[in-house]
C-alpha cells in the first residue's frame, strides 16, 4: 500500500492502535477504503475487527494512530461526528430500540426534526426503491432479525452517508435475505458509495468485495483481492494455518436404534410480549445421529431449547421424553439424571456464572450426576476431585486461559465455550442438546467442538444443535430441521439438504412454491 | 353540597402532591434512572419552602424556593449515578435518608412557627359559581400547576423529538449512544426535573396543605409517589389516576374514622394502599403494553467505553 495521500482514497487508517489493559485489540493497523467500492475486513473473533470499526464510528477512541477522511486528517471523537462526516453503520448487535415503532427508530438518528409522519413516508419510498420492503408503523420488537436488519439499513441510507460499514451482516439472514442484501449494496458502489464489509464467510466476501484486508490478532496480515483467492487460502491467511476438516462417518443402522429424545406435540404459549410461541412441535432423535435445526433467529429457537433442557417445564410430561421416559415436568437437574446434558446459547447467566471460577461452574452443572465423585460425605464439597476434573477438560478442550483456575468471566467467549462444551461432553451424556455451538469460536475450536459432537454420536448418544450457522448444520448434521415462526419441519436427510430447500423454509415457506414471501412487505 | 364540594376539593388537595411528584419521577424513569430519593427530595423542598416563605413573608418565593432546593439537591444523586456511576438504588436510599435528617436540622427553628399560605384562586363572578366555581376556579395555584404539568409531560415525551429521544435512552441507553446521543446529558436534565418537580410537592405541604413546618411531614408520600410510577407502568394519565383514587380513598376513610365506623382504624387506614395497587393493577392488565412501556435500561448505569 502507498503511503502517500490518494484522493481516490474515501477513508485512510494509518498505524492506528488500541490497548485495553494488557491486550493491544487493534496493533498499528493501516486500512484504505477507495470510493466506489466494496472493501472486506477478514478475521476470526477477537481479531480486532469490531475494535477497530469501534474506532472509525467514534464509540471508541485510540491510543494512537491517525485517521485521514478525503485527504484531510480527521478525530471522530463520537458516534456524531462520525455521523457528520458522512460514515454510516448497520450494527451486527443492532442498535434498534424494541419499545418504539420502526419510523421512531429512524427518526432517532436523523437531526433534521422533521415531524416523523414525512420521516415514515421517506423510509417507506427508499425501502421499497431498494427492494427491502419495510413497514414504517410496526413495533420493533415484533419484527424478524431480517426486518429489524432492514430498519438499520434504511436508516443509515436516510443518512446519505458516503462510507457505510457492516458488520456481520448476513450472519442473520436467510441465504434468500442476504441475496438481496447483496443486491442492494452493488447498487450502492454503482452510486459512488463505499462499502466496509466485515465477515468470515468467505464464499460472500468472494461474491460482492473488490479487496480485503485480513486482521489476525490485531494485526493486518495482508491485503488481497478475495475474486482471485480461494476460500481456502482466505482461511489460512485469517487463521494463520490449515483448519483441520470436519469428517463425518456415515451413521449407520439408525432407523433401529432406539429413540433417546422424543419431543411429542410440544405447544407452548409465548411467555413475554416478545417471545415466540411454540406449535406442535415433533422430533425424535436416535442414538448414534446428529440432529441438526436450522433457523433464523428469534424463531423460537431459544423458546425451544428452554423446553427441551428445563428451563421452562411442560404441562403434559410426555411432551418431552428422555430414554423412553416422560421428562416435560423435571427440571433441569432431573433431566441431566436422566443421561441428558444441555449447552445453552448464552455462555454468561446460563452456561457459567461470571464471577465463579471454572472448577466450581463445573460443580454447579454436575453435583448432581457426579454427586458421588464431587461431593462427599455430608455435603462436602471434593475441591481437588473437581478441580481435576476441570484440569481435565481444559486440556482435552484446548482452553486457553491466564490463570490455573480462573473465574468464568475473566476467559475470552470462544476459550469459555471449549469448556462449557467440553464440561458436557466429558460426562459422556446420552442425550447432548446444544444451541449454537461455535458462536464466537475461532474457527480451529470450532472444528474441534463439531468434531466432538459428531463422535459422541456415532458413540451411541443423540445428540441436537441448533445454530444459526448453516455451513456448521451441513457439516455435522445427519438430518436438518427448521424451525420459522415457533414451527419445526420435518427433518431433511442431509443427502437431500440444499442450502436453496433450507434457506426458503428458514423463510417460512414450503419447498416448492416460495418467492412471494421474499417479495411482500 | 357543600360538604360534597368540601370533600372534593380536600381529595384533591391530598392528591396534588402525590401527582407533582410522581410525574416528575416518572420522567426520571423514562430515561431509565431509578431515583428513589423522592421523600428526601420532597421534604428538603418542604422545608426550604417554608423556610423561603416564612423569612421573606411571601410564600411564591416560598414556592420558588421549594422547586431550586428540590432540583439542587437532586443534582446531588445525578453526579453520583450519572458522573461517578455509582449504584442508583443505594445512592437515592441515601438521598433519602439525608433529606429526612438533613431537613429536620435545618427546620429546628421554624418548628412551631406560623407559616405563609399560598391563596387559592379567586376569580370574581366565576368562583362564586355554585359547585363548579369552588372547584374548577377556586383552588390552590399548585392544583393547576400539577394538571398543566401532567397534560405537558404526556405532551412532551409523546408527541416531541425530544420526549422519544428520553423515551428511546430509557429503552437502550447503549443503542442511544451508538446513535451519537448524549445519554448522560439527557438522564441530568430529567434527574434535575424530578428533582424540581418532588421540591414543588414538598412546597405545596409546607406551603398550601399545612402551612407550618413539622419534621418529616411529607409522611412517607415520596414512596407512594415512587409506587404510583410503576403501577401506572409509566404513563402519566394512569399516575394521574392513581394519586386520585389514593387522595379520594385516602379521604374517605378519613371521613370513615370519624363517624365511627366499626371497622379498626387500621384497617381503614390502609385502603388507600389496597385499593390503589388493586385499581392500577387492573388498568395494567394488559401485560404487551405494559413490557412496552417499561424503560428496559431503567436503573443500570451507563458507562461508555473509550
Amino acid at each position: 500500500m502507498s503511503a502517500n495521500h490518494d484522493s481516490a482514497n474515501l477513508l485512510e487508517v494509518r498505524g492506528l492502535t488500541k490497548i485495553f489493559g494488557t491486550l493491544t485489540a487493534c496493533n498499528h493497523v493501516d486500512l484504505n477504503i477507495a470510493k466506489g467500492e466494496i472493501h472486506a475486513l477478514l478475521g476470526e473473533n477477537g481479531a480486532g475487527k469490531s475494535t477497530l470499526v469501534k474506532m472509525l464510528f467514534g464509540s471508541l477512541e485510540p491510543n494512537s494512530g491517525e485517521i485521514f477522511w478525503d485527504g484531510q486528517p480527521v478525530r471522530i471523537a463520537s458516534p456524531g461526528a462520525a455521523k457528520k462526516l458522512g460514515i454510516g453503520m448497520v450494527f451486527q448487535h443492532f442498535s434498534l430500540f424494541e419499545a418504539l415503532t420502526a419510523a421512531e427508530n429512524i427518526a432517532l438518528s436523523l437531526d433534521d426534526g422533521s415531524p416523523i409522519s414525512s420521516i415514515a413516508a421517506k423510509a417507506r419510498a427508499l425501502s421499497y426503491s431498494y427492494g427491502l420492503p419495510l413497514d414504517p408503523e410496526s413495533l420493533v420488537g415484533d419484527l424478524s432479525v431480517g426486518e429489524r436488519q432492514r430498519i438499520e439499513i434504511i436508516r443509515c441510507l436516510l443518512q446519505t452517508p458516503q462510507l457505510i460499514i457492516l458488520d456481520e451482516p448476513t450472519s442473520v439472514l436467510t441465504p434468500q435475505e442476504a441475496d438481496k442484501l447483496f443486491e442492494t449494496l452493488e447498487r450502492l458502489r454503482s452510486e459512488g458509495k463505499s462499502i466496509l464489509y466485515i465477515s468470515h464467510r468467505l464464499e460472500e466476501v468472494k461474491r460482492i468485495c473488490d479487496r480485503a484486508t485480513v486482521l489476525r490478532h490485531g494485526k493486518v496480515v495482508g491485503h488481497c483481492n478475495p475474486r482471485q483467492e480461494t476460500a481456502a487460502s482466505l482461511a489460512r491467511m485469517m487463521v494463520g494455518n490449515e483448519v483441520k476438516a470436519v469428517v463425518r462417518a456415515p451413521a449407520e443402522g439408525i432407523e433401529t436404534a432406539p429413540a433417546l429424545l422424543e419431543i411429542r406435540a410440544l405447544t407452548r404459549k409465548p411467555a413475554t410480549p416478545f417471545s415466540i410461541p411454540l406449535r406442535n412441535i415433533n422430533l425424535t432423535v436416535r442414538a448414534g445421529e446428529v440432529i441438526g435445526i436450522a433457523g433464523v433467529a428469534g424463531n423460537g429457537q431459544g423458546e425451544f431449547f428452554e423446553s427441551v433442557s428445563g428451563e421452562a417445564l411442560q404441562p403434559e410430561a410426555g411432551s418431552v421424553r428422555i430414554r423412553g421416559k416422560d421428562a416435560g415436568g423435571m427440571s433441569i437437574t432431573g433431566r441431566r439424571l436422566m443421561g441428558a446434558a444441555f449447552v445453552p446459547e448464552e455462555r454468561l447467566g446460563h452456561g457459567a456464572a461470571p464471577r465463579m471460577k471454572l472448577s466450581e461452574n463445573l460443580l454447579l452443572s454436575r453435583h448432581a450426576t457426579d454427586g458421588k465423585a464431587f461431593v462427599g460425605s455430608g455435603g462436602m464439597v471434593k475441591s481437588a476431585a473437581i478441580y481435576a476434573a476441570s484440569q481435565r477438560i481444559i486440556e482435552v478442550m484446548d482452553v486457553r486461559k491466564s490463570a490455573p483456575d480462573p473465574e468464568a468471566a475473566a476467559l475470552s467467549g470462544g476459550n469459555l465455550q471449549k469448556f462449557i462444551v467440553g464440561r458436557e461432553l466429558d460426562r459422556k451424556p446420552s442425550v447432548m442438546v446444544v444451541n449454537q455451538p461455535t458462536w464466537g469460536v475461532d474457527a480451529g475450536a470450532a472444528a474441534h467442538i463439531r468434531q466432538a459432537l459428531i463422535e459422541l454420536a456415532r458413540s451411541g448418544s443423540a445428540v441436537l444443535v441448533i445454530s444459526q450457522d448453516l455451513d456448521e448444520l451441513f457439516e455435522i448434521s445427519d438430518a436438518i430441521a427448521v424451525m420459522h415462526n415457533g414451527e419445526l419441519s420435518k427433518p431433511l436427510p442431509i443427502a437431500e439438504a440444499t442450502f436453496e430447500k433450507i434457506g426458503l423454509l428458514m423463510g417460512g415457506a414450503e419447498p416448492g412454491h416460495a418467492e412471494h414471501t421474499l417479495e411482500t412487505a | 353540597m357543600d360538604i360534597t364540594v368540601n370533600i372534593l376539593l380536600t381529595i384533591a388537595t391530598a392528591a396534588t402532591p402525590l401527582l407533582i411528584a410522581a410525574i416528575g419521577e416518572l420522567v426520571v424513569e423514562r430515561s431509565g434512572v431509578l431515583n428513589l430519593g423522592v421523600e428526601g427530595m420532597m421534604i428538603m423542598g418542604a422545608v426550604g419552602g417554608f423556610g423561603a416563605g416564612y423569612l421573606t413573608g411571601s410564600p411564591w418565593i416560598g414556592l420558588l424556593a421549594a422547586i431550586v432546593v428540590g432540583a439542587l439537591f437532586s443534582l446531588l444523586f445525578a453526579v453520583m449515578t450519572l458522573s461517578l456511576a455509582t449504584n442508583q438504588v443505594a445512592t437515592g436510599l441515601s438521598l433519602t435518608l439525608l433529606g429526612l435528617g438533613l431537613s429536620g436540622m435545618m427546620g429546628t427553628s421554624f418548628v412551631g412557627q406560623p407559616g405563609q399560605r399560598l391563596p387559592n384562586l379567586d376569580i370574581p363572578g366565576l368562583s362564586s359559581i355554585p359547585v363548579v366555581g369552588k372547584l374548577v376556579f377556586g383552588q390552590d395555584p399548585v392544583f393547576y400547576i400539577s394538571i398543566v404539568l401532567t397534560a405537558a409531560v404526556m405532551w412532551f415525551l409523546f408527541r416531541t423529538r425530544t420526549g422519544l429521544t428520553l423515551r428511546s435512552i430509557g429503552d437502550s441507553h447503549t443503542s442511544a449512544h451508538a446513535l451519537g446521543i448524549q445519554v448522560i446529558r439527557y438522564r441530568y436534565l430529567a434527574v434535575i426535573f424530578g428533582g424540581a418537580c418532588a421540591g414543588l410537592a414538598g412546597g405545596h405541604l409546607s406551603l398550601v396543605y399545612t402551612p407550618q413546618w413539622v419534621e418529616n411531614m411529607s409522611a412517607g408520600r415520596g414512596w407512594i409517589a415512587l409506587a404510583l410510577v410503576v403501577f401506572a407502568s409509566w404513563r402519566p394519565w394512569r399516575v394521574l389516576a392513581g394519586a386520585y383514587i389514593f387522595g379520594a380513598v385516602w379521604i374517605g376513610q378519613l371521613h370513615a374514622q370519624a363517624f365511627g365506623i366499626p371497622i379498626p382504624s387500621q384497617m381503614l387506614s390502609s385502603l388507600p394502599y389496597l385499593a390503589t395497587v388493586v385499581v392500577l393493577v387492573l388498568i395494567s392488565r394488559n401485560k404487551r403494553l405494559t413490557m412496552m412501556n417499561t424503560p428496559a435500561s431503567l436503573g443500570q448505569p451507563f458507562v461508555p467505553d473509550r
